[in-house]
């Protein structure tokens, strides 16, 4: 499966490209004490100091931060918060979705009913409320992007899972009395898991964006440096200094960007049936 | 006539079993914040005896068993009575009554937009699929869907505000304008275009990627080959046959994206300074202003729903063959 799963992959020059921005990304939070050993919140260079000057690479804040060190150090929390709160939604989303696909009836209803009250309520604002209600910490905040982001999930895994059920290995695996755990988790999800682990690339992006739109609501964890918090307190000085928020944009841009990349990637190496049709 | 009558009814049901469920689970979530509204506004006004916070809820019913509390506020809600805020003195309804049309002007005005130029876009890169315009219109989109829209929306300030300085970069209409009549629609109108453009370009984005896919999947089918070789015009061909046939994705996605709309009008608005609910919202939620707070919740979802039958009732109309259900 890996040699033509890289070919596959490598074919779509997007994802290539993806993948060695998201490669940096991964590099820069890793390295981040390294290559920028002083907090990212100590005066590093005079106030307002444009970009290319002599201290700061890419500028200076309004209290003399360093951009180019909140940058690199920031990528951090997006990378944490976008991959851990992907993971809880996972196990959320999945679960229901497989419990519902699986045994339909009543049971596929009532989830499918409590699936439709999130997403009836706007998300970005149970988001806001979620995390305003129970302080900003990391793991708040990844909870409330958990909670907001499950659904979509909840819908695919309950299609994989309802598409499955009737075919005849399953019927196979209950007529040799396997229990109803086992054959969810050892027969259909393995199954079902390449749309699922697509959609998760794109919840990661997504998820992302979100962080930085609760940090630049002022609504991020205050330990740490986050690109969305760069911005939002950037934004009243914007007239004077647009170095501070553009190059924390253009992070979160690029991350993003490479993330939904990598989705189409992959999309086209595990679903090759799908890949050239309908791309979009 | 009699199918949309009922089908009407039935989602009118069903949707009032969803606002019930809504406005218990809101209920329980904003109660479930530490510190009850009394504390906060007793530590407001600066006396924090215990006296005074017991008067406090006593007054606003704080002190009854939550399930008390609950049944009154389903009371209320039902008899269309949203309450009051104690921190703004007044009537929740008055509040949002105020900053409901700001808001619906920006989000109807950015859906219009969104829709309309997504769906051209898409349709262009399909039928052009494989040129240099086409990829242009990809990445375009593929830029869109990515970029955080708060950002956007300051970069776009910083273009036409700051640097050309052709729009107001703030605000709903300008302060001590005293304009009146048509002058009034036009200094609305310039103050509209950069938060329209800003909110409805993650969503063109979507829509154009999502009607390009639908094309390029009916475009070789053989009701188009019968058409074309019927001999009609290609563009009666795209728009009557093709288009009619993929969009039905599209409005689905429309459909669902209602909510987030609104939610993303809570970014829209600050960056923008437009005096919307959803600015309204993150107000009530650091004041912790619950009243508040509970309404929007309850009249945002009522909007989703609306619009969500609305959809529904859109499809039967692109699309005969799909009966209401």
């Amino acid at each position: 499966m890996s040699r033509d799963f890289w070919k596959a992959f490598a074919r779509n020059r997007g994802a290539v490209v993806g993948l060695a921005i998201l490669a940096l990304v991964v590099l820069a939070a890793v390295f981040a004490n390294l290559i920028y050993p002083q907090s990212p919140w100590d005066m590093a260079a005079m106030p307002f100091q444009p970009p290319l000057s002599d201290d700061a690479l890419l500028g200076s804040d309004t209290l003399g931060r360093d951009i180019a060190a909140g940058i690199v150090h920031g990528a951090r929390v997006s990378l944490l918060i976008g991959l851990s709160s992907t993971a809880v939604a996972l196990l959320i989303g999945v679960t229901l979705g497989a419990i519902a696909g699986y045994h339909g009836g009543v049971v596929d209803d009532a989830i499918m009913r409590f699936t439709e009250l999130f997403q009836t309520i706007p998300n970005f604002v149970l988001a806001v409320v979620l995390v305003a209600i129970f302080t900003p910490s990391i793991a708040n905040i990844t909870i409330a992007i958990a909670v907001v982001s499950w659904p979509p999930l909840a819908r695919l895994a309950r299609g994989e899972f309802m598409a499955l059920r009737s075919r005849e290995f399953v019927q196979a695996a209950i007529t040799t009395g396997q229990g109803t755990g086992t054959i969810i988790l050892r027969q259909i999800l393995p199954n079902s898991l390449s749309p699922i682990i697509v959609s998760a690339s794109l919840t990661v992006a997504t998820a992302i964006l979100l962080e930085s739109s609760l940090s630049f609501l002022g609504l991020g964890d205050p330990n740490v440096m986050s690109w969305g918090y760069m911005i939002g307190a950037a934004r009243t000085v914007i007239r004077q200094a647009w170095w501070m928020s553009f190059f924390p944009g253009i992070a979160i841009l690029l991350t993003v960007l490479a993330l939904n990349l990598v989705g189409e990637g992959l999309n086209d190496a595990l679903n090759p049936k799908l890949a050239r049709k309908g791309r979009a | 006539m009699a199918a949309i009558a009922s089908f009407l009814g039935r989602r009118l049901i069903k949707s009032v079993f969803i606002l019930f469920a809504i406005v218990v689970i809101n209920f329980m979530l904003v109660r479930a914040a530490p510190g009850d509204p009394a504390m906060v506004m007793a530590g407001e006004a600066g006396a924090a005896d215990q006296q005074y916070v017991e008067q406090l809820r006593e007054q606003f019913g704080l002190n009854r068993p939550i399930h008390e509390q609950l049944g009154i506020y389903l009371a209320d809600v039902a008899t269309g009575d949203l309450g009051y805020s104690y921190r703004q003195q007044r009537p929740v309804w008055d509040l949002i009554g105020e900053r409901l049309p700001p808001t619906l002007v920006l989000t109807g005005f950015a859906f219009v937009l969104a829709l309309t130029a997504g769906v051209l876009l898409g349709t262009l890169a399909a039928m052009r699929a494989g040129t240099w315009s086409d990829s242009a219109i990809t990445v375009l989109a593929l830029l869109s869907y990515a970029t955080p829209i708060y950002w956007v929306g300051l970069m776009l300030i910083l273009l036409f505000s700051v640097q050309l300085g052709w729009l107001p970069a703030f605000g709903y209409e300008t302060v001590g304008g005293g304009y009146e009549g048509w002058d009034r629609v036009t200094d609305i109108g310039a103050h509209l275009i950069l938060p329209v453009v800003t909110l409805g370009l993650f969503y063109m984005a979507v829509y154009a990627r999502l009607t390009r896919a639908s094309i390029l999947e009916v475009r070789d089918m053989d009701f188009v080959k019968t058409a074309r070789a019927k001999g009609l015009t290609e563009a009666r061909i795209v728009f009557r046959h093709v288009l009619r046939n993929a969009i039905l994705p599209v409005i689905t996605f429309a459909g669902i994206q209602a909510g987030h709309l609104i939610g993303g009008s809570i970014l829209i608005e600050t960056v923008f300074a437009w005096p919307g609910i959803g600015r309204l919202a993150f107000d009530a939620v650091l004041q912790r202003d619950y009243q508040v707070l509970l309404g929007i919740f309850f009249v945002t979802s009522v909007m989703v729903i609306v619009f969500n039958i609305v959809t529904d009732l859109v499809y039967s109309l692109v699309d005969p063959r799909i009966e209401v259900a």
